[in-house]
């Protein structure tokens, strides 16, 4: 499961670890968070998120 | 502009050529109550640097203070460390008058920075760990997304080992003294532990991470020169390890009472959680929202190990400066906090309700029922506001990770 990198803040989505403070189970592949998940640091929408 | 306004020697090839602004008070919505610096930095390599300019009312001062150690055309090189207008306010004054070789910025700061001053001229992206040599001397930049912008970046020169650390380490106190072992040790905690509840708070897991790379990473510091503030040369190991511990957030056994109120009948009822928890054993601050500014909350919530909030309730809502304080807090995530909620009200006595939903989607542990008090509290009243407070106390003292 790849790993994907927010282009504002750099935090990156690793789907081993999800996002459990953001209600992400570990295991949970990027493309399917839901549409109005948002990153954890910078709070920016899905579409500012590449493949790291 | 009468040159009285003159450059401070960091080391013998460096020095600050920024602006004390000894009036400002409102930082867009945090209180300085000390005024400010913006911190720009004039480093007389073989190419001559700027390291960020000021915010725009204080350009003169700015080139003043750089023409007491060189003609402002001279500098080749600007570094846009933060993107920040009280940073890059008189930057396209300056890349006009000076002309510089080069301006260089993070890949965020190249883009933000047009954003924000709609140049001409092309800003140099520089990659995070890339140097860039200055002849005689080299900058080493280190990008520090969210800390607190994404375009933030720190650069260090090693040839004098100095960190240029834009917000990071800094606070809002305007000075006459320039570096941290001429202001006292008292003020400057204060003042950057304000700075860093009210900035850096949302980013503390960067911040814990950052230190990390800092320490990794070889440097060797005999300066931190931040954009405000004073510049560190004596305690560099006090502040990191300041850093290091307001990220962490533990909480302490202080509990603060935060309440907005309209005939005092809210206000009695702050006062007496007040009086429970100091009697239970806890640090009590008791902060009226008349007269505590929602910045001067930030700063006790800081090492708080619980927030205790009240509001009248007004037309079925709280009270507008309870909503003010609860929205800034909730934007600075704070972390390791249990809560709680009261509040008088006339006829209906939404507010208290209203305050644990937010409580609640901050992530706060709320520990007790909201108190409710309709018009004036009885003794009885009273009386349970106390027990809350000595029963936010117990549980402050019995949570091992309390320091």
């Amino acid at each position: 499961m790849g790993k994907y990198v927010c282009n504002i803040c750099g935090y990156v989505y690793d789907p081993a670890e999800g996002d459990p403070d953001g209600g992400i189970a570990p295991g949970t592949t990027f493309t399917d968070l839901p549409d109005d998940w948002v990153c954890p640091i910078c709070g920016s929408g899905k579409d500012e998120f590449v493949p790291e | 502009m009468a040159d009285v306004y003159k450059a401070v020697k960091l080391t013998d090839r460096v020095y600050w050529v920024g602006a004390i602004d000894w009036t400002i008070r409102d930082f867009h919505g945090y209180t300085t109550h000390r005024g400010s610096t913006y911190n720009a930095y004039l480093i007389m390599a073989d190419k001559i640097t700027l390291v960020d300019t000021v915010k725009a009312p204080f350009k003169e001062e700015l080139l003043s203070r750089i023409a007491s150690v060189v003609n402002p055309k001279d500098i080749q090189v600007i570094v846009s460390n933060h993107s920040e207008m009280d940073h890059s306010g008189c930057l396209a004054d300056m890349i006009k008058l000076v002309e510089p070789e080069k301006v260089v910025a993070s890949t965020m700061g190249a883009k933000t920075l047009q954003d924000i001053l709609h140049l001409d001229q092309e800003i140099i992206a520089v990659k995070d760990g890339e140097q860039l040599s200055l002849g005689n001397m080299n900058l080493r930049f280190m990008e520090t997304r969210m800390l607190h912008w994404p375009d933030s970046m720190f650069s260090y020169l090693p040839e004098e080992e100095i960190l240029f650390s834009h917000d990071a380490f800094g606070m809002h106190l305007a000075s006459a003294e320039r570096f941290d072992d001429e202001i006292d040790p008292a003020i400057l905690q204060y003042e950057g532990a304000t700075y860093f509840a009210n900035i850096l708070l949302p980013y503390s897991p960067l911040v814990t991470r950052l230190l990390g790379r800092v320490g990794s990473s070889g440097m060797t510091l005999k300066y931190i020169a931040p954009d405000h503030g004073p510049v560190w040369r004596k305690d560099i190991g006090g502040i990191i390890g300041k850093y290091g511990e307001w990220a962490v957030q533990r909480p302490t056994r202080k509990a603060v009472v935060v309440y907005g109120t309209m005939w005092h009948s809210t206000e009695h009822m702050a006062r007496a959680i007040s009086e429970g928890l100091a009697n239970g054993g806890a640090i009590a601050r008791c902060m009226s929202l008349d007269v505590f500014h929602r910045s001067d909350v930030a700063y006790e919530i800081l090492d708080a190990g619980a927030l205790v909030m009240g509001s009248s309730t007004l037309n079925n809502n709280m009270l507008p400066q309870a909503a003010d304080v609860l929205t800034y807090l909730k934007g600075l995530r704070p972390v390791n906090l249990m809560g709680a909620s009261f509040g008088s009200y006339g006829w209906s006595g939404e507010a208290p309700g209203q305050i644990t939903d937010i409580l609640k989607e901050m992530k706060i542990e709320v520990t007790a029922e909201p108190i409710k008090v309709q018009h004036v509290p009885r003794e009885n009243d009273l009386a349970r506001c106390y027990a809350l407070g000595e029963d936010i106390a117990l549980q402050l003292r019995r949570n091992k990770e309390v320091a």
